[in-house]
């Protein structure tokens, strides 16, 4: 299969990104500065991330549409506003995790954010449970600019006026250089930030505009340093389909609504593992010293048992050390629980700490 | 001092009386990104040539350090662990890895020289 560009691509190309294929797409993994610097600038600063690869989903429909959602999704998507986002997932009846996800209420219908290694069959699985009825779109004709860290308001303020009054995890549609752009306040680096819906064809020249306006492009690499700060999970390291919402620590994502009376695809599993606990949990790692635990170091106990492993592990610039998830056996999931990582044949001390390591910056009352 | 050379897993190495400094090339650590983390092989233990003789990991992964000549080592560089971005700044210079106390000078001569191993790291990367 060729290798698939997004509308950046020739952009990245001239800042002299270094290449990664991901999810069949070519992106950059980082520029000239390297993921360290990167990092550092999105922290203090507004750094650009093409997530042009992710899906845009648009599903169109009359009210039942949001009836039929509310039988796929763990929300309370009736008394979700126009233009507010919740974080869900995709399930199946075991409530493995099909993919994870942003779903915001747009004007006659939903707009989801997929994960670009899971759209396809994020699309089918969503095809199939929803029938002829409504209109579904994974537009591939807009792509999606995250800008993210400090700076960012006032940058993309400067050019579509009035952003600055979204509130974290809320949207709308802006016009901007004669075309309609889609905007939420939100991102996954722990940062205040905004994702930017754009067709393609204006992508380029926008990024741009950013740039002369002092954000940065930013790699993949330094958005998995920053989302690993921040203690977000990524779909296929600390997510799959063999893990559920409250395996992965994620119960505050079910809307308390939902949990009497479930009816959405995977509730018995998730309504028994509330109830019983789960047995395996997933929770922030922190090895002593300098030492990096990378995904899948197995995790033991003083006994030498296996507990666990390791799903993503790496250097986190602003926390200046080693950081990880993993999940444990949740006799061992209490925060400063003393455990052990196997790297390169011997076992190293680790602790079982609060996620995030690095405290996020959300703009939450702006009106 | 001796000439300094290079392996084909890019590291340097130089001479000095029958003591080698060994550290990894410029052109490794550009390929490698960011060293966050850096180790080493004991004082006083034996490394083999071509052998693992320590660790640097980037923020992407980490990579083994290989040894281009045998012997005993005698020396180690503790501030490249104690802060690992030293590499980055000077990996041919300040940043070196590792002394060894060489048993046999003649496993210098397959290694290759500067201008060598640039059109070496050169044509590996494109």
């Amino acid at each position: 299969m060729e290798i698939k560009k997004t509308s950046l691509n020739k952009l990245h190309q001239s800042n002299n990104a270094k290449f990664v294929e991901f999810a069949g797409y070519e992106m950059p993994i980082q520029y000239s500065k390297g993921i360290i610097e990167e990092h550092k600038f999105t922290r203090s600063n507004s750094g650009i991330f093409d997530v042009s690869h992710m899906g845009q989903l648009f599903i169109y429909g009359d009210e039942s549409l949001t009836e039929e959602l509310e039988k796929i999704f763990p929300l309370d998507l009736k008394n979700l506003k126009q233009n507010c986002s919740k974080y869900s997932f995709l399930m199946n009846e075991d409530a493995g995790i099909y993919d994870d996800l942003i779903i915001t209420k747009i004007e006659e219908g939903y707009l989801i954010i997929l994960n670009a290694a899971c759209k396809y069959k994020d699309f089918e699985i969503l095809s199939n449970l929803l029938g002829s009825k409504f209109k579904i779109n994974l537009d591939n004709n807009r792509s999606l600019i995250a800008i993210q860290g400090p700076k960012s308001v006032e940058i993309l303020n400067s050019i579509i006026n009035g952003v600055d009054k979204l509130n974290f995890m809320t949207g709308n549609w802006f016009d901007s250089d004669n075309q309609k752009l889609f905007v939420t306040r939100s991102g996954y680096t722990g940062e205040d930030g905004f994702e930017i819906s754009i067709s393609n064809d204006k992508a380029e020249k926008f990024v741009e505009n950013l740039i002369e306006k002092g954000a940065q492009l930013i790699g993949l690499g330094a958005r998995d340093t920053l989302r690993l700060e921040a203690g977000l999970c990524l779909y296929g390291h600390e997510l799959d389909i063999n893990k559920t919402p409250v395996e992965a620590n994620l119960r505050w994502a079910i809307s308390k609504s939902r949990l009497s009376n479930g009816g959405f695809i995977g509730s018995k599993k998730i309504m028994n593992q509330m109830q019983d606990g789960a047995s395996q949990i997933r929770v922030g790692i922190k090895p002593e010293g300098r030492l990096i635990a990378r995904e899948k170091t197995k995790i033991f106990d003083d006994t030498d048992t296996q507990i666990g492993e390791i799903t993503s592990g790496t250097f986190g610039p602003s926390v200046n050390g080693p950081i990880a998830m993993g999940y444990v056996d949740k006799e061992f999931s209490k925060v400063d629980t003393k455990i052990l990582l196997e790297v390169r044949g011997k076992k190293h001390p680790a602790n079982v700490c609060a996620l995030p390591f690095y405290k996020k910056n959300y703009v939450k009352g702006v009106n | 001092m001796s000439e300094v050379k290079f392996s084909k897993e890019h590291e340097w190495i130089t001479l000095e009386g029958d003591v080698a400094t060994i550290g990894i090339t410029k052109h490794a650590t550009e390929m490698l990104g960011d060293i966050v983390f850096a180790e080493l092989p004991e004082k006083g233990s034996n490394v083999e040539k071509d052998g693992t003789a320590g660790v640097v990991e980037s923020t992407k992964a980490a990579s083994d350090v290989y040894t281009p000549v045998s012997g005993e080592v005698v020396d180690t560089n503790q501030a490249i662990v104690d802060d690992p971005s030293k590499i980055n700044e000077d990996p041919e210079g300040l940043a070196w890895f590792f002394k060894l106390k060489m048993k046999d000078q003649s496993e210098m001569d397959s290694l290759m020289n500067k201008e060598e191993y640039d059109k070496f790291a050169k044509e590996s990367t494109s």
